[in-house]
């Protein structure tokens, strides 16, 4: 049952970046236009360069 | 759209002045404008808003937000809206200016993003201890099982202290004015669990009940966010409408135009409103000659005729010529928050409504309590021991927690209102929905509510066809609502105008013109020179050049589904009245119309909301539908009320529900989702109850195992969510 001590902070880890990377999308309002964002990846306008 | 569209002051000051004032508070960005893009739908459409905004040299950056049919653009100050609406409508789009002090609020929705964090971190927490807790019951024991127990404190203690705030911070407030909310017993409920668990791990105990307070926290947090989420789309929606008018006015100092906010006026000065324009202030005319529609603050459909000397006030709206008006009352002064302090009275009797949830809370929280302290002394007495007693009333709590009573109302409201929201209902008042579903009486307002509030030609084809091409042409000149209805009339029977020369309006009287070298006249009867014999009609008259006169006979269009709506309530059984301020004869005629059997006309604003309260005191539960200023305090009486979307603004703050569309048909079906919502939300109390019933007397025994109280709490909160689901 050693590995234990490796595998619980493992799992915590992991699971606690999963809940980072969310927090993160919540924060930089990434859900205020769900529908705008699903239609903006079709549009090719910035397919070459970022947008400044 | 139209009828949206018209400028128009904010009709209830105070109201608007709250969240204004908010937006102030932040900091105010320079100019940041906002526009309602209501046509837009796809990613060519976002691609070209941005691209013609870009072009224009003094926008810095424009952003579509899709999903809310809108577009934020940053430009240099003194741009105005007016500027960059021309652009869009060139590039195919309609805009509309939104008053971006208004939206503020909706922009931003940090309530609902800080619950959403707290649902995650409960969410992940919930999980891991979840997991952990499997092991435990599935047989770990001695240095695995602290081992296990410790890991679970360690990741529940700070989840609890940020997660569940919003439920220590509520009760603390209850609490500190000695009272009792749902709340109260979920905090003890998660407070004990937390402390008797570590106590329990700290002495190697076998019972820990860290996986049931981290998982009541994220089944009682998603109960909020849902709750919430209800709220805010429907506040946004509202806020939307409201934000779509701007209160501005055109003052004249000097001979010069200029556009100013109404916060801004003063008596005395000179403002300009053009033809459908809408009074900003209460004033006297001093130049031109116009006519006045009163309908939103009196109900009459008759347009009154105004000259210079007559008073006017706020929010009626010029029809025919330009007007000058001196103001003599503004913002709080006017005739329209007069109507406000109304409002606010009748209002003071509909808060003493409690909800469903609140009157479960008042017989739920001190039974639990009561139980739970029961549970503690009986083990005391018998025991002896303060550590059982103490685990005793810990599973008491645990498994009687409101769980599943937390999801019970916002499952089931979520889902009404999101079936409501598709036919165009707009709930937003928390209690609006089981308000609505005890209602037996049905209060209609005539103008604006069961009519469209716009005149159409009566009895179109018993016209002749050549004097109907006469009217057609002076028709044309003017933009008057009578001229566009005979108009109208005229285009649907294909009817072409004769060839009139040298067309005049004459504002306030109508329009004149030549045919073959003769005067002929449109308007008035005494202008035109006919004689009125005693027709109470809205009526405009057509002379001819052989100088015999010809009467145009108008109703005022009912709303598409007013008729259907009307019969279907009265057949569900509920009482049906009309209640208006237009005169005896067009509202009898109504009436009869919609086989309506109690009405009452010339009604004053009191006199509505009297009516309605005299309706209350008999136990009758009103429903009240209007949309005029006139009927706000009628709205606020009523024990729930609907207005449409075309209503003015201060009416859409007194209501609890919103109409989108100009359909009228949903309304017998948002009662009768009312009802169903509010059965739902009952059988989910009886549901959450069994499984109390069930469970309470094991953990009275001392036989509830943490994971007895696991499986109870989940059961429970997903067949409640389940239950509320099927209402859609």
């Amino acid at each position: 049952m050693n590995v234990l001590v490796y595998l619980i902070p493992i799992a915590l880890v992991l699971g606690g970046l999963g809940l980072a990377a969310f927090i993160f999308t919540v924060k930089s309002k990434q859900y205020d236009d769900p529908e705008g964002n699903a239609r903006r990846i079709l549009n090719d306008q910035w397919d070459d360069h970022p947008k400044p | 759209m139209t009828a949206v569209m018209r400028p128009s002051p904010s009709a209830c000051p105070a109201c608007a002045a709250a969240p204004a004032a908010e937006a102030l508070a932040e900091a105010d960005l320079p100019g940041q404008l906002a526009l309602s893009l209501p046509t837009i739908h796809c990613a060519a459409c976002i691609a070209n808003v941005e691209r013609a905004l870009q072009a224009v040299p003094t926008v810095r950056d424009a952003r579509v937000n899709l999903t809310l049919k809108r577009v934020t653009i940053e430009a240099d100050p003194g741009v105005e809206a007016t500027d960059l609406i021309p652009v869009l409508e060139r590039a195919g789009y309609e805009a509309h200016e939104l008053d971006a002090g208004m939206l503020r609020a909706t922009a931003t929705d940090k309530a609902g993003r800080d619950l959403l964090m707290r649902l995650a971190v409960a969410g992940f927490a919930a999980m891991n201890v979840m997991l952990l807790s499997i092991a435990v019951w599935s047989g770990a024991t001695g240095a695995t099982r602290d081992m296990f127990h410790w890991i679970s404190a360690f990741i529940t203690l700070p989840t609890i202290g940020f997660a569940a705030q919003p439920f220590f911070m509520n009760a603390w407030s209850a609490l500190r004015v000695g009272k009792l909310n749902m709340d109260v017993p979920i905090s003890l409920a998660i407070g004990l669990a937390v402390v008797t668990s570590l106590w329990e791990t700290w002495l190697s105990g076998h019972h820990a009940y860290f996986d049931a307070a981290i998982a009541l926290t994220f089944f009682l947090l998603a109960g909020r966010y849902l709750d919430h989420r209800t709220r805010a789309i429907a506040r946004s929606a509202a806020e939307e409408l409201a934000a779509l008018e701007v209160p501005r006015a055109t003052r004249l100092r000097d001979g010069a135009e200029e556009q100013v906010p109404l916060t801004d006026l003063a008596v005395g000065d000179i403002l300009l409103v053009r033809p459908g324009g809408r009074m900003p202030v209460d004033g006297e005319i001093i130049e031109g000659t116009s006519e006045l529609d009163r309908s939103l603050l009196t109900g009459e459909t008759l347009p009154v005729f105004a000259a210079v000397g007559m008073a006017v006030s706020a929010g009626e709206v010029n029809l025919t010529g330009p007007l000058q008006i001196r103001a003599s009352a503004v913002g709080k002064e006017t005739s329209l928050h007069q109507l406000a302090d109304l409002v606010a009275i009748a209002e003071s009797g509909r808060n003493r409504y409690t909800s469903l949830a609140d009157s479960a809370a008042k017989l739920y929280a001190p039974g639990v309590h009561i139980l739970s302290a029961l549970a503690f002394l009986g083990w005391l007495a018998y025991a002896g021991d303060l550590r059982v007693a103490l685990n005793i009333a810990a599973a008491v709590l645990i498994i009687t927690c409101p769980c599943a009573l937390g999801l019970a109302v916002p499952a089931v409201t979520t889902a009404a209102s999101g079936r409501l929201f598709k036919r165009g209902l707009l709930i937003k008042h928390e209690t609006a929905l089981e308000r609505l579903a005890k209602v037996d009486t049905v209060v209609f307002d005539k103008t604006g509510t069961l009519t469209e509030g716009q005149p159409e030609l009566a009895d179109a084809r018993a016209h002749d066809s050549h004097v109907m091409s006469i009217a057609l042409a002076l028709a044309e000149g003017s933009s008057h609502p009578l001229s566009r209805a005979l108009a109208r009339a005229a285009g649907d029977r294909g009817i072409e105008a004769a060839p009139v020369t040298d067309i005049r309006e004459v504002p306030g009287y109508g329009t004149e013109g030549l045919l073959e070298g003769k005067r002929i006249r449109l308007g008035r009867a005494a202008w035109v020179g006919a004689e009125t014999a005693g027709s109470h009609e809205t009526s405009a008259w057509l002379a001819l050049p052989d100088g015999r006169t010809h009467r145009f006979g108008f109703t005022d269009a009912l709303r598409p589904g007013a008729e259907a709506a009307v019969a279907a309530l009265q057949d569900a059984g509920h009482k049906v009245i009309l209640m208006s301020g237009d005169t005896t004869g067009a509202v009898e005629a109504m009436a009869a119309r919609l086989n309506i059997p109690q009405w009452l006309a010339e009604a004053r604003p009191e006199d509505k909301a009297a009516r309605i309260a005299a309706l209350k005191d008999e136990g009758a539960h009103v429903l009240m539908v209007g949309d005029g200023l006139n009927d706000t305090a009628a709205l606020a009486a009523a024990d729930v009320s609907i207005s449409p979307a075309t209503a003015l603004d201060a009416a859409r703050v007194a209501s609890d529900i919103v109409l989108l569309g100009r359909d009228l048909t949903p309304l017998p079906d948002a009662l009768s989702t009312a009802r169903a919502a509010t059965k739902r939300i009952r059988e989910n109390f009886r549901i959450a109850t069994i499984y109390n019933i069930l469970a309470v007397p094991l953990a009275i025994a001392g036989l509830a195992t943490p994971l007895i109280a696991a499986l109870a709490m989940s059961t429970s909160s997903i067949t409640v969510s389940l239950n509320a689901l099927r209402l859609r």
